[in-house]
């Protein structure tokens, strides 16, 4: 069998949430694996993580070095081709760090790359199979990969259920002094905060969200009008930030603003895993969205199928009746 | 500066409803209206806008049939001065890898300073780009939203968790994958596609780029999808049926119920 390893993204000492998620997926793959995790980074914060994950993982694999004291994807791909065996199955997280590093990664393991993979349906022989989905989350596809030469696979966050059963009393092994040269040509200079906007929408109570079904910038005002209605405030999903309708601190989602409202109004948003991983709290979610097939209307707690064009200001006209 | 950017010839999601055909094997594709991969529009028009300031050219590339042409004349008439149709029976199922393949084969017959790729498609994996530039042990960086041109270097922004910016300085050659928002691209109408309608697009295969048929294609992929379906659903929302003002009673109602009116 496979030697099968996890890429733990951490920020600070604490593992991100994908961390026990990839141990999930992994025991689905290979419900006998021993799973080693492997924590890359710098510094203290670094044995606190490692910790963390040897109660979860079989062993894990530290690697100590200052230039991880940053999470960078092409040192880290360099390292990782040094320590790890060529024909191990890696799994990762399927976002910002992980898009950046795992493709090269697969090449040069000459091994099959899997993307953000949203379920597992089981192993036969060297083939692997797998769900994904495409057109955001409007049809799946079963995939068949040949990992009989190893894997890098990405795992959609938030799919798999964390692993809390903390099984695995792992020993950490320090790996620092096997990754070799990991001088890259892409050098880190700095992080950019994201500007404060005119509202902090992680605060609001009520949203009135906006997405593509808005289609016009001259439409946007009707939004607006309702929010104002209801006592709400505006947010909105990424193509109105794309086409600068609105500003960047509106945007709802895993490259915006993670946001925790009582009631989320989503108008004309498909609802894809980007969008939806800013929605947290468990919000009262209705879906306004003329494609009945819209993936939002599975994680709406009500739906209505109509264009947000008609039903909005006739929605708002209602609510200032009741003043 | 030379840049090469790479475009797919897509469905149009926003011009169609995208369903499972009878067979229950692929998605519907008779009438289904095809167009460039949104991401790869904003991909052409960083190019354009880079070769604006600095001067050099923007080739676009892609790898598929007679009717990808298309989709390169689109580019070309946003101004990208060349095109190149990469077409052999031979790459026909490729995978990701076997894409990146092709593309590297392109790559090396070119001098290119710069390559540009869309950060993903709607049916694809956001995997090419990340694959091209290990082909070529190029720097990358994907999900690439600002782009600026230092003295033989880019200095570029990559979008991550929670709307910040990590700033890296890179290399070229390199290979970015661009992300939407990064620019606004510009509209092409009928006339702009007339003008470069007649055109000469060179067009590759597998020789001409010096590959080995079986690194490409339904010989070499390691992934295979294999069909599309619609999965058993969840319950999903409770939808509110009758008439837009029965509609609009029961959902004030819940907004109520679930303090959504202040």
């Amino acid at each position: 069998m496979a030697d099968v390893f996890a890429y733990i993204e951490h920020n600070q000492g604490v593992a991100d949430d994908s961390a026990l998620e990839l141990l999930t997926a992994a025991k689905k793959i290979f419900p006998d694996a021993a799973v080693t995790a492997i924590v890359m980074g710098s510094g203290g914060d670094l044995d606190t993580v490692c910790n963390e994950m040897a109660a979860s993982y079989n062993a894990v694999w530290k690697v100590d070095n200052a230039a991880f004291s940053f999470p960078d994807a092409e040192a880290a791909r360099k390292a990782l081709l040094n320590i790890l065996p060529g024909d191990c199955v890696l799994l990762l997280s399927h976002a910002h760090l992980g898009m950046d590093l795992s493709p090269g990664l697969s090449i040069k393991m000459d091994s099959a790359y899997i993307s953000d993979i949203v379920d597992v349906e089981g192993l036969e022989g060297s083939t692997l199979k797998v769900i994904r989905q495409e057109f955001t989350g409007q049809v799946s596809t079963h995939v068949h990969a040949d990992i009989s030469n190893g894997a890098v696979i990405n795992v959609r966050p938030g799919v798999f259920q964390p692993d809390e059963s903390k099984a695995g009393g792992g020993e950490i092994v320090d790996k620092s002094g096997d990754i070799g040269d990991v001088s890259v040509k892409r050098k880190y200079l700095e992080t950019v905060q994201a500007e404060a906007g005119e509202v902090d929408i992680t605060k609001s109570e009520v949203l009135v969200s906006v997405g593509r079904g808005i289609e016009e910038e001259d439409n946007i005002e009707m939004v607006f009008d309702l929010a104002e209605a209801m006592g709400a405030d505006v947010s909105c999903s990424r193509p109105i930030v794309d086409a600068k309708w609105l500003e960047k601190a509106r945007q709802v989602g895993t490259s915006g603003q993670t946001v925790k409202p009582k009631v989320y109004l989503a108008l004309g948003i498909s609802g894809s895993f980007q969008h939806l991983g800013g929605l947290k709290g468990n919000p009262f979610v209705v879906a306004v969205n003329k494609n009945p097939k819209a993936p939002i209307f599975q994680v709406a707690d009500v739906g209505i199928e109509a264009d947000i064009l008609e039903f909005v200001p006739e929605l708002t006209e209602k609510i200032k009746e009741l003043g | 500066m030379e840049i090469l950017v790479c475009v797919k010839r897509v469905p149009d999601t926003a011009e169609n409803e995208i369903e499972i055909n009878s067979e229950g094997n692929d998605i519907e594709r008779d009438d289904l209206v095809y167009s460039v991969n949104e991401w790869d529009n904003y991909a052409v028009e960083e190019a354009i806008q880079i070769v604006d300031k600095v001067g050099g050219s923007v080739t676009v590339v892609t790898v598929g049939d007679d009717e990808s042409e298309e989709v390169l004349r689109r580019e070309m008439a946003m101004g990208a001065e060349n095109g190149l149709l990469l077409s052999d029976d031979a790459f026909e199922a490729s995978d990701g890898k076997g894409i990146a393949t092709i593309l590297a084969g392109a790559v090396k017959k070119g001098n290119y300073d710069l390559i540009l790729t869309g950060a993903q498609a709607d049916d694809g994996a956001a995997e090419v780009g990340g694959m091209l530039a290990a082909i070529m042990d190029y720097p990358y960086a994907s999900l690439v939203n600002t782009i600026e041109v230092q003295d033989g270097k880019l200095k570029i922004g990559r979008e991550v968790e929670g709307g910040n910016q990590d700033m890296y300085e890179i290399e070229m050659p390199c290979v970015l994958s661009i992300q939407t928002g990064i620019n606004e691209p510009r509209y092409v109408g009928i006339r702009g596609i007339r003008k470069v309608a007649s055109v000469e697009i060179p067009k590759q295969g597998a020789s001409d780029l010096g590959l080995d048929p079986s690194s490409v294609g339904e010989a070499g992929k390691k992934v295979n999808r294999v069909d599309y379906f619609v999965p058993e659903m969840g319950e999903g929302a409770e939808m509110l049926e009758g008439s837009t003002e029965e509609i609009i009673e029961k959902l004030i109602d819940y907004l109520k119920a679930k303090g959504g009116l202040k």
